[in-house]
């Protein structure tokens, strides 16, 4: 039961890495793909009626770690507390800033324009970076409590490690341009002419930036935390997501080589998903390693007592494949180019 | 001051700030159906015109009340750890199905409320607005049966751990806590909304604007502002009252200003508490009333805080007493304007009041201040429990917090929201001066200037 609700709390959080990942990507894109202001209508109509309820995917997995893991929830929380009131703020800017822009002149777009690319573009390089902690360890207290500051000696093998390091760092780098190609995907997907080739040639980039840093990332991670390679080892079935992470990110320069978006946009969701289905089944049974191993929060020390994941699994998957309804409904009716509504009359 | 004390200002201070949205949004979203199903049943256009209105001041409120709600998720566990890993089991059950029964409901049916409208035809925009007072209202119901349980625990046993573990989820759901709250809270919600529509109709009149759509906004907003503020006092509010008298004694004695144990207890209508005295200066007191409130009996004895132990008292007193007191006397004040004002509209008298039309006016923010004040009395009056009677605040805290990373958060917020403030009434303003009577639906809010 506790294995089930770990994937399923990863399912979700997946799911919002996928799905607003795109739009955090467009985010921290637009500046540079829209050239005037049709343009920028353009691109924020594409993810206007769907990004807040991308964003509910984080809500909803962290009120869902809340049940599932009280333990695991209590402790990351309140030890990540500072990134995470940044995050909190860069994510209040950003719903300002898509709801606010076209109320103005250029000069409050333009001041709302550049927030949203800046709380865009902080974003995942925060998650990314926040799941690189989870990766790398956190010192955890015989108590079952951490704290850590934004930064210490930036060394990933230190006793007292920071929030930001170099290797923390490197895989906010990896996020940010993972979800720059995501979200370039979409755009190319979504729109026609100027701004179609701009966000294929932004693509581009992001992918060969992205496979760099996977690269790269890779090699830290294990140079970090050597024994995460066990898991592949005692069952090595698990090896399927790493190369489902390959084969997306393969997908991703084979569809942008024939010019076919919407299926790179799926490679590039796929790559997403494969990464973090790999970093999870690598971590687990842990859900929060410790800096002393001895502390270290695991699926079955960090779980809720049987009855309430037993009950909470009945409505959960009520409430989801609900919420997968509307996502099919909303995507559905908004499906296809984004043309402003001047020029369909 | 320290982690727990400054972790308790920064709950509040988000929490009441948070909470002066989702009563816009909770009201308007109610009266945003009943206009459009004006409009479809009438074939009224100017109904129609008037939702397109209020939909976009319910947008803006609602994205402020959702960039402002989610730091309240985020709190229990950055500051309320231990909170967090004793009663996480129990409490996250209802918030995390708000996330998944009210929030995705939400997230596509508004998107459709503003998008739709052109491109789905009548009906869809009359559905979408549906969804969107039912999601907006079954958020409320899940973060009241969050909070009833800790005001009111049920349905769990304590591990020999000292965690808490879920022994039966119905009971949870149907928390005989929550029927009170929900109904008092979301009256509270009606009226605010109610409020605004009637007090911006006011606005239109006096300056002999838009005057149709104006008498369409004053008379929604009085009869359901009306009906609201009676529902307000009887029976959700009686009810609310009873049942702090029955479970949270110390709540009542405190928010009451009982110091001392009463046979036939007086009602303070006004005073300050001395908390060094244990009296109410300058008191303003009714003979017997709070007996009759509370136990329905002319002479019942209502306990008074000397009952208890000191150490189960509510630990500041004065602001319990006068929250409590704002929010009845603008509870009472309030009502009295919508009786007044629904006598008026029956005469068809109203529309030419000046002075009416500007008590309605002004009267706008006051439902607002009322419901902070009804979440002050229901939070302060809980402590020194976070759960009540299970686990007290100063053990709920998260651990390794320190005092300057609170006020980091804390000024932050505070830096934040006062950004929000600015940035909310700005947009007001903008589709204020802009008024109700578009020709054309506009196809979207990105295409609206």
């Amino acid at each position: 039961m506790e294995t089930l609700w770990f994937i399923l709390v990863g399912f979700m959080l997946t799911m919002y890495v996928v799905l607003d990942g795109f739009d955090l990507g467009v985010g921290a894109i637009h500046l540079f793909v829209a050239k005037t202001e049709h343009e920028r209508h353009l691109v924020l109509e594409a993810i206007g009626p769907v990004w807040d309820g991308n964003e509910v995917w984080l809500i909803a997995a962290g009120g869902t770690l809340f049940f599932t893991f009280p333990r695991l929830y209590g402790a990351s929380f309140s030890g990540f507390y500072l990134p995470l009131m940044i995050v909190l703020w860069l994510l209040m800017l950003r719903g300002l800033a898509v709801e606010l822009r076209s109320r103005g002149n250029p000069v409050w777009r333009g001041l709302w324009d550049a927030l949203f690319w800046l709380a865009s573009g902080l974003l995942p390089i925060f998650l990314g970076a926040g799941l690189a902690n989870v990766v790398r360890g956190v010192p955890l207290n015989a108590q079952g409590y951490f704290f850590e500051a934004l930064w210490t000696d930036f060394d990933p093998r230190s006793s007292n490690p920071g929030v930001l390091d170099w290797y923390t760092v490197l895989i906010g780098g990896l996020a940010f341009t993972a979800l720059l190609m995501h979200g370039a995907n979409y755009l190319g997907f979504k729109t026609e002419a100027g701004l179609q080739l701009r966000a294929r040639r932004l693509a581009a980039r992001g992918w060969l930036a992205t496979v760099l840093l996977t690269v790269l990332g890779t090699a830290a991670t294990f140079y970090v935390r050597p024994m995460l390679l066990g898991n592949f080892a005692i069952r090595p079935w698990g090896a399927v997501l790493p190369l489902a992470a390959v084969g997306g990110l393969v997908a991703v320069r084979v569809f942008h080589a024939r010019c076919q978006d919407g299926r790179s946009l799926l490679a590039s969701g796929v790559f997403l998903a494969g990464m973090l289905a790999s970093s999870a089944f690598a971590l687990y049974p842990d859900v929060l390693p410790a800096t002393d191993r001895a502390y270290s929060l695991t699926v079955t020390n960090a779980a809720a007592p049987p009855y309430g994941l037993a009950v909470g699994l009945a409505w959960w998957s009520l409430g989801m494949l609900l919420a997968l309804i509307y996502f099919a409904v909303v995507y559905r009716l908004f499906w296809g180019k984004v043309r402003l509504a001047d020029e369909r009359y | 001051m320290d982690p727990l004390a400054l972790s308790r200002l920064h709950f509040s201070f988000t929490a009441v700030y948070h909470y002066l949205f989702p009563p816009l949004t909770m009201g308007l979203a109610l009266l945003i159906v009943i206009l459009k199903t004006l409009a479809l049943v009438r074939h009224n256009e100017m109904a129609n015109q008037a939702v397109r209105f209020w939909s976009r001041i319910f947008a803006t409120t609602f994205i402020a009340g959702v960039v402002t709600g989610i730091p309240m998720e985020f709190q229990f566990g950055t500051n309320w750890a231990q909170f967090s890993t004793f009663a996480g089991n129990v409490i996250a059950q209802t918030l995390a199905m708000e996330g998944a029964f009210a929030f995705f409901l939400e997230s596509a049916f508004v998107g459709l409320l503003l998008f739709g409208e052109q491109r789905f035809g009548q009906q869809v925009h009359w559905f979408a607005a549906l969804m969107v007072w039912l999601g907006t209202w079954a958020s409320g119901f899940f973060i009241i049966a969050s909070n009833a349980w800790m005001q009111h625990p049920v349905g769990y046993t304590l591990l020999p751990g000292g965690g808490l573990e879920l022994s039966n989820y119905w009971d949870i759901l149907f928390n005989d806590w929550i029927a009170p709250q929900y109904f008092h809270t979301m009256s509270g919600a009606a009226i605010s909304g109610a409020f605004v529509m009637a007090g911006l109709g006011a606005y239109y009149l006096l300056l002999r604007q838009h005057e149709q759509h104006a008498r369409l906004f004053v008379t929604l907003g009085v009869i359901v502002g009306l009906i609201g503020s009676l529902l307000q006092v009887f029976p959700t509010g009686d009810a609310e009252g009873r049942q702090v008298t029955f479970v949270q004694p110390t709540k009542l004695a405190a928010m009451e200003g009982l110091f001392h144990s009463e046979q036939g207890a007086s009602i303070v209508i006004l005073g300050q508490p001395n908390t060094d005295t244990q009296t109410i200066d300058n008191a303003i007191a009714i003979p017997q009333v709070l007996g009759i409130l509370t136990y329905r009996r002319w002479n019942a004895e209502v306990q008074g805080l000397d009952a208890f132990p000191r150490d189960q008292w509510p630990d500041a007193i004065p602001l319990l007493f006068y929250s409590y007191h704002i929010m009845v006397g603008l509870g009472t004040l309030l009502s009295l304007v919508m009786v007044a004002a629904a006598f008026l509209l029956w005469r068809r008298r109203l529309f030419e009041q000046p002075w009416a039309l500007w008590v309605l006016l002004l009267a706008t923010p006051f439902p607002l201040i009322a419901n902070a004040a009804g979440w002050l009395t229901a939070e302060v009056g809980r402590q020194p429990w976070v759960v009540f009677g299970l686990q007290q605040t100063t053990d709920g805290v998260s651990p390794l917090l320190t005092t300057g990373n609170v006020l980091f958060s804390l000024i932050g917020f505070a830096g934040m929201y006062t950004l929000i403030s600015m940035l909310w009434l700005v947009v007001m303003a903008q589709e204020i001066v802009r008024g109700p009577d578009l020709q054309t639906a506009p196809a979207d809010i990105f295409a609206s200037t």
